[in-house]
């Protein structure tokens, strides 16, 4: 399929604002949904509504193999061992939270630990961690980035120590798109006994991603960034480390068996799922996800690298812009563009070319402590989807020359 | 001085003759460029003001029940904003302040055009600007 046949399947790409053509550069904040997207969600609630596991009729059955076959297929697409490793929640967030919680009350850590987080996260990566640190009393320690948004990993053996029980990173920074080296730091952290958490929510909508290829041994993602339904997560982690794990929520489907003398639980993964569970959101995850390989085609991203390296090409030919990710290996940098210009502020870039059409982010981007980092108070970010085109990132620079213009 | 109805009716006027949003953005720079200069030891955390992108500081001086502002901001969109609410409120009494309903604000379309990402925290703008007056009726 072409970059045309895919654009007619996201029809916000055709929507008007202020009269003039929307062109979508907000991405990593949420991606746009496809038709298929939204008649799986329709057809969930229109036609299969039931509640999941608990009924024996036939629309009970019909929605409980929807959810469960899409465990299935998300655990091929990722390469988890098995079905019961993919762990259903409503978001990335979430899923940091769930398995922060999971770790604490499972006796994982003791007072003195460690954890190792790298500097670009994304406060969902950050925030959880500290709130456990705070009760158990752990040492957060940071892994640096350098100037060039990269982490510094020639210094990840000497912060890890005995103590360090957990390093927590993410696949991608949702401000720096650059593709961090999972895999090493996998094999630094494993050698030296610790447990390895990946954020995928950046990941997983540009990247075919293989959770033992990574070396990971918890990822999560949200599907509302990889074109499915928002309210829906994942949390993955290895089998052997699930099992060990106590409940996340009580309440309904994570029981085993309920009286009042002694409660026991579900086997993995449905202790961790609690309550009513996303029914027709849930099921939309296996068109997104066939949209993400049907993105992964080579004519599709033979277009994502062009439009990367104009887009590098044209920050490095401009002194007056800053762009933050800026990899010695252009092959490790995806289409999200973060950057500050002299003399023009983040927030009035963006109300600019909000009004010329573009939607784009600006400010701290849930990501504070890398915005010390580099000093300012904010930035300007431009995230690009595979659907993007040439002519928009084209007429991005254009408007954002005129932006520039206007406020100098 | 002219009166608060005057000056209001007075900034809705000059909006009007603006068709394009662009337009109205471009003014509002030249009007943030033109601020007064302000001084940077007021730039201080307790003359911050809560819920913008952007940082907005007001400085308010009471002389006589009439209240004097200034303000200044890192974004210039903000501070043409800021200007024009100077521009209106500047020098009047807390108790004319307070009584008014700042219904220019949504009579030149700053609310719906701005005030919805609550980028530039117009709403706080105003409700500072309110307390501020309240305070000293
Ligand atoms: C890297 C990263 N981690 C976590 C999140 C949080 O995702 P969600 O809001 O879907 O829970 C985001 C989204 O903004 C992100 O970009």
């Amino acid at each position: 399929m072409d970059i045309h046949q895919i654009r007619s399947q996201f029809p916000q790409l055709g929507e008007k604002v202020y009269g003039r053509q929307l062109v979508y550069l907000d991405n990593a904040a949420t991606s746009l949904r496809p038709v298929q997207v939204v008649e799986k969600w329709d057809e969930m609630s229109l036609r299969h509504n039931s509640n999941l596991h608990r009924a024996v009729h036939k629309t009970a059955v019909d929605a409980t193999e929807e959810y469960e076959s899409t465990r299935a297929a998300v655990a091929a697409f990722i390469g988890a061992a098995e079905p019961a490793e993919i762990i259903f929640t409503s978001g990335t967030t979430q899923s940091c939270n769930l398995l922060a919680s999971c770790l604490e009350n499972g006796g994982f850590f003791r007072e003195g630990d460690e954890i190792l987080i790298c500097g670009s996260e994304h406060h969902s990566n950050i925030v959880p961690w500290q709130m456990v640190a705070g009760r158990k009393g752990l040492k957060i320690k940071v892994l640096p980035v350098d100037d060039r948004g990269e982490i510094r990993i020639s210094e990840l053996p000497a912060l890890l120590s005995g103590r360090t029980r957990l390093c927590a990173v993410a696949q991608v920074s949702n401000v720096l798109g650059i593709i961090n080296p999972i895999p090493e730091i996998a094999r630094i952290c494993h050698a030296n006994g610790t447990l390895l958490f990946v954020d995928g929510a950046q990941g997983i909508p540009h990247l075919a991603t293989d959770v033992r290829q990574l070396g990971c041994d918890f990822y999560a993602f949200s599907g509302h960034k990889m074109y499915a339904a928002p309210g829906t997560g994942i949390l993955y982690g290895r089998r052997e480390l699930l099992e060990a794990f106590p409940p996340y929520m009580g309440g309904g489907e994570m029981i085993e068996s309920v009286s009042w003398e002694k409660t026991t639980y579900a086997p993995i993964p449905r202790r961790f799922e609690a309550g009513t569970q996303n029914i027709s959101g849930v099921p939309t995850l296996r068109p997104a996800m066939e949209m993400c390989k049907l993105l992964e085609s080579r004519e599709i991203s033979a277009g994502s690298d062009k439009i990367r390296t104009f887009l590098l090409d044209f920050f490095a030919s401009r002194p007056d812009i800053t762009l933050y990710g800026n990899p010695a290996d252009p092959a490790r940098k995806l289409p999200i563009f973060s950057i500050t210009v002299e003399g023009a502020h983040h927030e009035d870039l963006a109300l600019i070319l909000d009004k010329m059409g573009i939607a784009t982010r600006s400010g701290q981007m849930c990501a504070e402590p890398l915005m010390d980092r580099f000093g300012v108070t904010g930035m300007l970010r431009a995230s690009f989807a595979p659907y993007n085109t040439m002519e928009e990132a084209v007429y991005f620079t254009e408007c954002l020359q005129k932006a520039i213009d206007m406020l100098k | 001085m002219s009166s608060l109805a005057e000056t209001k009716a007075a900034v809705v006027e000059e909006f009007s003759m603006f068709d394009e949003w662009l337009d109205k953005y471009e003014y509002l720079i030249e009007l943030g460029k033109s601020l007064e200069v302000f001084p940077v030891e007021l730039k201080t955390d307790d003359r911050l003001i809560k819920g913008c992108q952007s940082r907005v500081w007001l400085d308010t001086r009471v002389q006589d029940g009439i209240l004097r502002f200034r303000a200044d901001s890192d974004a210039i969109i903000t501070k043409g904003i800021i200007s024009l609410l100077i521009r209106v409120y500047d020098g009047r009494s807390a108790a004319e302040i307070a009584a008014d309903n700042f219904d220019f604000v949504e009579k030149i379309g700053l609310r719906e055009n701005l005030s919805p990402t609550r980028a530039n925290g117009l709403n706080s703008m105003i409700e500072t600007i309110r307390k501020e007056a309240e305070r000293n009726v």
